[in-house]
């Protein structure tokens, strides 16, 4: 039945013309994104799944033996590891809150009405469309402790942002919240412009101060769209490599992408790599998880 | 309980002017019923008295204070919008508790109870306090919105349209309620309406406004019976007061291109309604009633039944004209009728400025 009223066609149509019904038009545009999808995505999933079970190596010929949950076991004993999910985690929380504040803030004070406010928002928005390498090897410069303007500007002398192991994890935050400010800054002006003016006005003649307002009115009827920035900029610093690979190389700075990535690339230890390509994958499916579960909380409230 | 005025209050908004050397006086404890078409500036009165808005020029009165540099919080006013702007994501109570509950008025818990329970008892709405507000009716939404209002004492209550986003019936049963809520708090009520039998079932006093004047203030009846110009005239009144042109001719009425005469005499008469200048007759549709032997003849053009009367159009030549008979009277359409008016209730109407002869002088 309903493939009958896809197939029924204008008679005049130019798809008629050519001979083309709906459904082989659907078919041109499904299909291939079907096929990318499976070989570049779903095969890679499933392949590297079997693989974490191995102890395969990709640099040299012998076979893969299967080992069972010998990498896993290993992986989730290695204090090393471990460290490397704390330092994330670090990283993860001081960057999200940061971009949190800062977007938030440059939000609450794009929302009225000021001169040149879509000028102003446009440029603001200009750090998140510039490439991540880009704006790692510019950062690098900046943060530079002969001539980075940072520095120079700041009045702090010599003092070292990427090589200082205690600060450089901030650097890379710090590089990261710039980039990343103007999202949350986007999302949140499109809650806060949604706010009907006519609730801030009931307020102000219910006599409520700003405070009172802010985190009964405003806060409450924003906190959906700021909570998917939140869980969005959540999953991007669980995931980030670019941006601190190509900053530093502090042991302190190893995210755990970048020791995923060492596993792979450079030890070469794939079945391994694998399985912990899976812990990672597992535990931001956790994190997304819990986020969405309070978001239709905050949702229905 | 206030007493406000409004001096020589102009707006204008871009190249719009919403208000021009606007008046008004409103006693202390007054039921004050703003009425005018959309956009004649209603709103922006209110608003500006709200402290929303601020004039352009003149000033605003509070119990005898300027209250140009004062705040919407400051002013202690009520406002009940026509898109009751209920705090969403909040239960009725909660909405209610709302403007109790700033620190600066540092009310306490129990106190906030009992004013949210008795103004719930009055509004009739205690079924509904623990409701989220997104749950509720329209009817039921404004309602708490007049709660929010109420349940903070404020000197004056404005409301802009609170009833004309409801449907007729429950617009009725508020309109009494508030009206008997105002009585009861004995407190100034500004209240801004499009709708003419709001305004005059409502108001002790009723303000015509057109673009961004004061036309006309006065009681509903004297409104309603004075119209100060042929604008009020046929702005208040269901059908409206019919007007005719015509002028004046040894004591008789006669209409100018139709050539019809009607007797005219007595009350309305005044010295300024001289024979020969040329007038508006306005006559109300009550006013005008048939009889067999009356002056004029006409057609039935139309019959409008409304149950307790019927409302006639008849034609004169190329004039309408209307006619409130009771229900009985027996006519079907193109039947031909006579019919009179009422001499003592004319209003006359200068021709060019639309004044009253009566409120000219």
């Amino acid at each position: 039945m309903a493939t009958t009223m896809i197939t029924t066609l204008d008679r005049s149509s130019r798809s008629a013309a050519r001979g083309m019904s709906d459904l082989t038009i659907r078919n041109l545009f499904i299909i291939p994104t079907i096929v990318f999808l499976i070989v570049f995505n779903i095969f890679p999933l499933l392949y590297s799944l079997g693989y974490s079970f191995t102890d395969f190596r990709a640099s040299s010929p012998a076979a893969a033996n299967f080992v069972g949950l010998q990498n896993y076991r290993e992986l989730l004993n290695d204090p090393f590891i471990w460290s490397n999910f704390a330092i994330t985690a670090k990283y993860v929380i001081v960057s999200v809150v940061g971009q949190v504040v800062v977007g938030f803030g440059v939000a609450l004070l794009l929302n009225r009405d000021i001169p040149l406010k879509g000028l102003l928002t446009t440029l603001l928005l200009l750090p998140m469309m510039l490439s991540m390498a880009v704006v790692g090897l510019f950062w690098k410069l900046l943060y530079d402790p002969s001539f980075g303007i940072i520095n120079y500007t700041l009045g702090l002398g010599s003092f070292e942002w990427l090589s200082n192991p205690d600060m450089a994890l901030y650097a890379v935050a710090i590089t990261d919240i710039w980039m990343w400010s103007p999202f949350v800054m986007l999302l949140s002006l499109a809650g806060l412009s949604a706010v009907p003016k006519h609730l801030y006005e009931a307020a102000a003649i219910d006599r409520a101060g700003s405070f009172y307002t802010f985190f009964r009115i405003t806060l409450p009827l924003v906190a959906p769209i700021l909570m998917i920035a939140i869980i969005f900029r959540t999953m991007e610093a669980f995931k980030t490599f670019d941006l601190a690979y190509i900053l530093t190389s502090q042991p302190t700075t190893e995210v755990i992408s970048i020791r995923l990535y060492k596993m792979a690339f450079q030890e070469w230890q794939t079945g391994r790599s694998c399985a912990l390509a899976y812990i990672v994958l597992i535990m931001i499916l956790a994190i997304t998880n819990i986020y969405v579960k309070y978001l239709n909380k905050v949702k229905e409230r | 309980m206030a007493h406000i005025q409004l001096k020589n209050i102009s707006k204008t908004f871009g190249n719009h002017t919403a208000l021009t050397g606007l008046n008004l006086d409103i006693a202390d404890g007054e039921f004050f019923v703003l009425l005018g078409e959309t956009g004649a500036g209603k709103t922006t009165t209110l608003r500006m008295i709200a402290g929303l808005e601020k004039p352009d020029e003149g000033q605003i009165f509070i119990d005898g204070a300027d209250v140009a540099d004062w705040g919407a919080a400051e002013r202690d006013v009520a406002l009940v919008l026509q898109q009751y702007s209920l705090y969403p994501r909040y239960t009725v109570r909660e909405n209610l508790e709302f403007p109790l509950k700033p620190k600066i008025r540092r009310i306490e818990p129990d106190e906030i109870k009992t004013r949210v329970d008795r103004v719930a008892r009055t509004l009739r709405i205690e079924h509904l306090l623990d409701r989220k507000t997104d749950r509720l009716s329209g009817g039921e939404m404004q309602r708490v919105s007049i709660g929010r209002a109420i349940v903070r004492k404020p000197r004056v209550f404005l409301m802009d349209e609170p009833l004309s986003a409801l449907d007729a019936k429950l617009r009725e049963a508020l309109r009494t309620e508030l009206k008997n809520i105002q009585m009861n708090l004995g407190q100034t009520f500004l209240f801004v309406t499009h709708d003419q039998i709001e305004a005059m079932s409502m108001g002790d006093k009723v303000g015509v406004l057109n673009h961004g004047r004061i036309v006309q203030t006065g009681t509903p009846y004297e409104i309603y019976n004075n119209p100060r110009d042929t604008y009020v005239a046929s702005f208040v009144g269901s059908p409206p007061m019919n007007l005719i042109d015509g002028k004046l001719v040894n004591g008789r009425a006669v209409m100018a291109p139709l050539n019809f005469e009607l007797p005219f005499a007595g009350g309305a008469k005044t010295s300024a309604a001289t024979d020969g200048r040329p007038l508006v007759f306005g006559i109300r549709p009550e006013d005008v009633y048939l009889e067999s032997g009356a002056p004029v003849e006409a057609r039935v053009h139309d019959v409008e039944n409304h149950g307790v009367e019927k409302i006639l159009t008849l034609r004169v030549g190329d004039a309408m004209l209307r006619a409130t008979v009771p229900a009985r009277t027996d006519v079907e359409i193109e039947q031909p009728v006579r019919f009179a008016w009422d001499p003592d209730k004319v209003v006359l109407f200068d021709k060019g400025s639309g004044i009253s002869l009566r409120h000219a002088g």
